[in-house]
């Protein structure tokens, strides 16, 4: 099984990735939503939010947060579309294993959203972000920014293989950019309502952008990155866990 | 290779939320024949095929499909088949030639070979200049000769083949009877299944009939014409006693009854020669007789003439 996912896995992203090259509304999403986001929140709600030190210094990790999981998300309607057409009993008679079908969609999903975290990164430097790091602490933040990008897009795809319309598929997005704003993405904990602070500080959303603040911006946030880290390796293991088992039952 | 089976079924049978769609059928097919499994909707072809495809687990019964279980040694099985469903499982946001190279690199070929591959098909199907357009802009006909195109290109012993013409214009259809029929002299095993009678006819070493999950019947095609023609007569008689001697006379010729229009149908050529003859025949004072016409067989006709209850009342 490991030969035939590694045989068949660099064709499988091709596929994806030229798929979703092609698809006008999955490049939006990718592309142009995140700097829509990152403008969005900067000028529209920045002037608005007062919290103390400036904005934009603020809110940068946690709309990089945002990117991702929208970027992510598409893998739910990829992996629903592939399931819904006749492909995917020509790719299992051609004996590819369900996790090469499903680990093309999430490299793919990866690669788009590297690309996507520099497009970002670029327009928050030009709208005036300036981050106090370095070389080894920004490889760190998009290393984690990149495991957050896989546990998020495998949840997709489990959730793909449980809707069967790519419409319904979309509302992954939905779920998880709630997750996210529900998190110290965009406001302080403390500023929420007291009903809603615990699930905030207990979901993966504000540990990984703690994380990705101190990293960017030079502050200490040993504990937050452990946290953050293992969030997000739980949440992988478990997602990867789960598709795989979905896969199964969906061709059964 | 020929006296080789290339697909065996013993005691086939599954169900589907409690319903017995397959209920212990049993086929042979001998290496490099064609062989068509004739039924109309419902009957259980699709699901034989996943199984055979080892698409779908059988749940009574022994498969073997190019010398392999189905169960057991599955992947044995899928690298000497292809498998093209009833929709064409292609990517659209490719272009034809990219989907080809994507399946032939995902059975093992290096990106030349792929290439090179891609190519031969694209031209043996007439599809070179379509192999350069994405797959959505393409009709009906192309994606499904696409599609075919596609089941070849690991070269495969056994082709597996879910009503390959269903929805095809027809000349489309003739392209991919060629394609078929091009399969069969290359020596691979072709095994497709149908809802047209002149499909099977036409590409068909043996045919079997499905019908509610069991084979009702199997042969040649010649051997089951003789018992259901690509035409039929039916006689209306001119009494009811008349209509009593006449399906007597004809007894095992008898295709189609109505004892209420007091019409029996028999397979016919439709030829003048055989209908004069026939006429002469049963009626040879020509009294019992009223009127006569010549119609299309349908499928209906053959499930009539293969499983039609009172069928053994005209015989006994």
């Amino acid at each position: 099984m490991p030969d035939a996912l590694i045989m068949t896995l660099p064709t499988m992203t091709g596929r994806s990735l030229r798929l979703s090259l092609r698809s006008p509304d999955a490049l939006l999403t990718a592309l142009l939503l995140p700097v829509m986001l990152m403008v969005v929140f900067v000028y529209l709600f920045g002037g608005a939010v007062a919290i103390g030190t400036s904005y934009i210094q603020y809110v940068v990790p946690g709309v990089l947060l945002l990117c991702a999981v929208t970027g992510a998300s598409t893998t739910a309607v990829t992996v629903c579309q592939d399931m819904a057409d006749g492909i995917i009993d020509r790719f299992r008679s051609l004996d590819v294993p369900g996790t090469a079908v499903l680990a093309g969609h999430v490299t793919a999903s990866l690669l788009r959203n590297v690309v996507s975290t520099v497009l970002v990164v670029a327009v928050a430097i030009g709208l005036g972000f300036r981050p106090h790091s370095d070389p080894a602490r920004l490889a760190a933040a998009l290393g984690l920014l990149l495991l957050f990008v896989a546990a998020v897009s495998w949840l997709a795809a489990a959730f793909g293989l449980v809707v069967t319309a790519p419409e319904a598929a979309n509302g992954a997005m939905f779920f998880l950019m709630f997750v996210c704003y529900a998190s110290s993405a965009f406001v302080p904990v403390r500023t929420m309502p007291w009903w809603l602070r615990g699930f905030a500080r207990h979901q993966p959303a504000t540990p990984v952008t703690e994380a990705l603040r101190g990293l960017l911006l030079g502050q200490p946030s040993g504990g937050q990155l452990a946290a953050a880290l293992g969030w997000c390796a739980g949440l992988l293991a478990v997602s990867v866990l789960l598709s795989m088992v979905l896969f199964r039952r969906r061709t059964a | 290779m020929s006296d080789e089976l290339a697909i065996e079924v013993s005691e086939l049978a599954k169900s589907y939320r409690g319903v017995r769609v397959l209920r212990g059928i049993d086929l042979r097919v001998p290496s490099g024949s064609v062989f068509a499994l004739l039924g109309p909707n419902g009957a259980g072809k699709t699901t034989t095929v996943r199984i055979l495809a080892t698409l779908s687990r059988p749940e009574g019964g022994r498969v073997r499909v190019a010398g392999f279980d189905v169960v057991r040694d599955r992947r044995q099985v899928r690298r000497r088949i292809s498998l093209t469903g009833q929709f064409a499982a292609l990517d659209a946001g490719q272009t034809g030639e990219e989907n080809l190279r994507m399946i032939a690199r995902l059975t093992g070929q290096s990106r030349a070979a792929a290439r090179r591959r891609a190519g031969e098909l694209l031209e043996q199907f007439e599809l070179t200049e379509a192999g350069r357009r994405r797959v959505s802009t393409y009709s009906g006909g192309l994606r499904r000769r696409l599609d075919l195109a596609a089941s070849l290109v690991g070269r495969p012993s056994v082709i597996f083949l879910d009503e390959p013409t269903t929805g095809l214009d027809p000349q489309s259809r003739l392209i991919a009877w060629q394609a078929i029929a091009d399969l069969a002299a290359a020596g691979v095993t072709v095994f497709l299944t149908t809802q047209y009678l002149d499909e099977a006819d036409r590409l068909a070493d043996q045919i079997a009939v499905l019908d509610g999950g069991l084979v009702v019947a199997a042969g040649t095609a010649a051997e089951l014409k003789r018992r259901v023609a690509a035409q039929r007569l039916d006689l209306t008689c001119s009494t009811a006693g008349a209509y009593e001697q006449v399906s007597r006379a004809l007894n095992r010729r008898v295709v189609h009854l109505d004892p209420a229009a007091r019409t029996v149908g028999v397979a016919t050529d439709g030829s003048a020669a055989q209908v004069r003859a026939l006429l002469d025949d049963v009626d040879p004072y020509r009294d019992l007789i009223a009127s006569f016409a010549v119609r299309q067989a349908t499928l209906d006709d053959v499930f009539f003439a293969l499983t039609a209850p009172d069928k053994e009342a005209v015989h006994a």
